[in-house]
């Protein structure tokens, strides 16, 4: 009872809520970073250098109003966050830590589930995110967020494509779906080695996948103000801010499980090189927001259609050749 | 940016992947100022310099003995163009003249520097103060005696 029931629990609560520290100290990052990357400082006030400002930020979404328009489809504008926030949150439950440690003679594995269809339950739960966003943009009864959610759809469902065929050649690589598998098949050496290719065409599609800049369409600040997400606020707002920074630091965790060696590392314990990668990776999502405009909506899909998708099947097709030959 | 750091997409727009390297590059300048050292200046704790010219509030200026300057000849008051300043002389047989009332309304006056161009002794000038707050309307007519004390002066 005692290893089915409450180390389960346990691990859950602390995963949970270290991940979400995280993810909200993420904005922080964020806004510092991008600061910094314009030659000013982020926030400053709230704080020593602006630390408590998310804290400052949720205080402020508690506060503020919900409104409702008239036009909305109210079911519908109430569960848009809501499945947004959920499949985000879901993700967490799969990525592996760091390495088993053993507390009181137990040992415990640092994820919180290891089903065998790993990296399958992220791309399938990630989709069924996207959800969250496609209707929320319809469902604002307002023409720039139909507009915005009409392109996110477009976009999302497309990114999907070159996404899952790198994917693909990772596990033709390793052998097996599960992504702790994946980490332990890394300790020689880290797949990006082994499949560069594949880890370009990831990076792009997952900042493409996450609505980043350049790939901003959805969310365009300046052009459609604020696309899908121009109808709510407070709350909704934020948990709806809060699935996309939750997508980050799941993709971030992906690019590292799957590229970057996971937790393995020399001197340091597991969960700290893991942490650091992931939050690499997410100073480059950074830094790519700061230095590219947004791309035009159609150079968007043709960079998918007529570049990535090509160029990932035929990374799975060498990849297949490479195996045959090479064993 | 100086010419230097511009960076040229390439000429030929038709060329495939002509916008790799400027990305390239584009990268490394932003990586460049991450590192430098932000340009912003935290106002109120930090402040820039405004130059020696700057027209500010009015300050009315006193001689070495510690009387005013001003002999109230009205040239100021003449040449205002919001009509801001308002004063009264005062003349004793055998004494310089100098103003019993001298009020400048600061909420009205637009900052020409006519006053200081205007007088012939050299007795009001604008200072460098120009984040000056109150609590009222009225508390913006300066006296004499809160002329005297306003700032520092312009040389």
């Amino acid at each position: 009872m005692n290893d089915f029931f409450i180390i389960p629990v346990i691990k859950l609560l602390v995963v949970f809520s270290v991940c979400l520290g995280f993810i909200t100290y993420t904005t922080w990052l964020e806004r510092k970073a991008l600061g910094h990357f314009q030659l000013r400082y982020g926030p400053m006030r709230v704080g020593w250098h602006g630390l408590l400002q998310p804290i400052a930020d949720g205080v402020k979404n508690i506060f503020k109003e919900e409104v409702i328009p008239e036009n909305a489809d109210k079911a519908v504008f109430v569960m848009a966050p809501i499945i947004s926030i959920t499949m985000a949150v879901i993700l967490l439950a799969v990525i592996p830590f760091g390495e088993p440690i053993t507390i009181f003679g137990k040992k415990i594995t640092l994820c919180l589930a290891d089903p065998s269809i790993g990296v399958l339950f992220i791309l399938g739960f990630a989709t069924i995110g996207s959800y969250g966003t496609i209707l929320g943009g319809w469902s604002s009864g307002n023409k720039y967020g139909y507009m915005g959610g009409l392109r996110a759809s477009a976009m999302i469902i497309s990114y999907e494509l070159s996404m899952a065929f790198s994917v693909i050649s990772i596990i033709m690589v390793t052998g097996s779906f599960s992504l702790v598998d994946m980490v332990a098949a890394q300790h020689n050496l880290w797949n990006i080695v082994r499949e560069p290719v594949a880890f370009f065409v990831f990076f792009i599609s997952g900042i493409a996948e996450l609505n980043r800049i350049p790939f901003d369409m959805p969310e365009a600040e300046s052009e459609l103000c604020c696309g899908y997400n121009i109808e709510y606020s407070s709350m909704k707002f934020a948990l709806f801010f809060l699935a996309e920074y939750t997508h980050m630091f799941v993709f971030a965790s992906l690019v590292t499980t799957m590229f970057l060696g996971g937790w393995h590392g020399p001197l340091l314990p597991g969960v700290v090189w893991f942490f650091l990668k992931t939050f690499f990776i997410i100073f480059i999502c950074i830094w790519v927001r700061a230095t590219i405009p947004r791309l035009r909506y159609d150079k968007v899909m043709k960079l998918e259609w007529k570049f990535l998708l090509p160029v990932a099947i035929a990374n799975v097709i060498a990849t297949g050749v490479a195996m045959i030959f090479l064993g | 940016m100086e010419k230097s750091e511009i960076i040229d997409v390439s000429k030929d727009r038709a060329e495939k992947g002509h916008y790799v390297t400027p990305f390239l590059k584009g990268l490394g300048y932003t990586l460049g100022n991450f590192f430098r050292k932000p340009v912003t200046v935290q106002y109120p704790d930090e402040k820039t310099q405004r130059s020696a010219r700057w027209r500010g509030l009015h300050r009315l200026n006193v001689d070495e003995k510690g009387d005013l300057k001003c002999v109230a000849c009205g040239l100021c008051a003449a040449i205002c163009p919001s009509q801001a300043i308002a004063m009264v002389p005062y003349e004793e047989e055998g004494k310089t003249r100098y103003p019993i009332k001298f009020v400048v309304d600061e909420l009205r006056c637009v900052f020409c520097g006519f006053c200081q161009e205007a007088c012939p002794k050299g007795a009001i000038s604008l200072t460098e103060v120009y984040d000056y707050v109150d609590f009222s309307p009225k508390d913006f007519l300066f006296d004499i005696e809160k002329l005297k004390t306003t700032g520092r002066a312009r040389i």
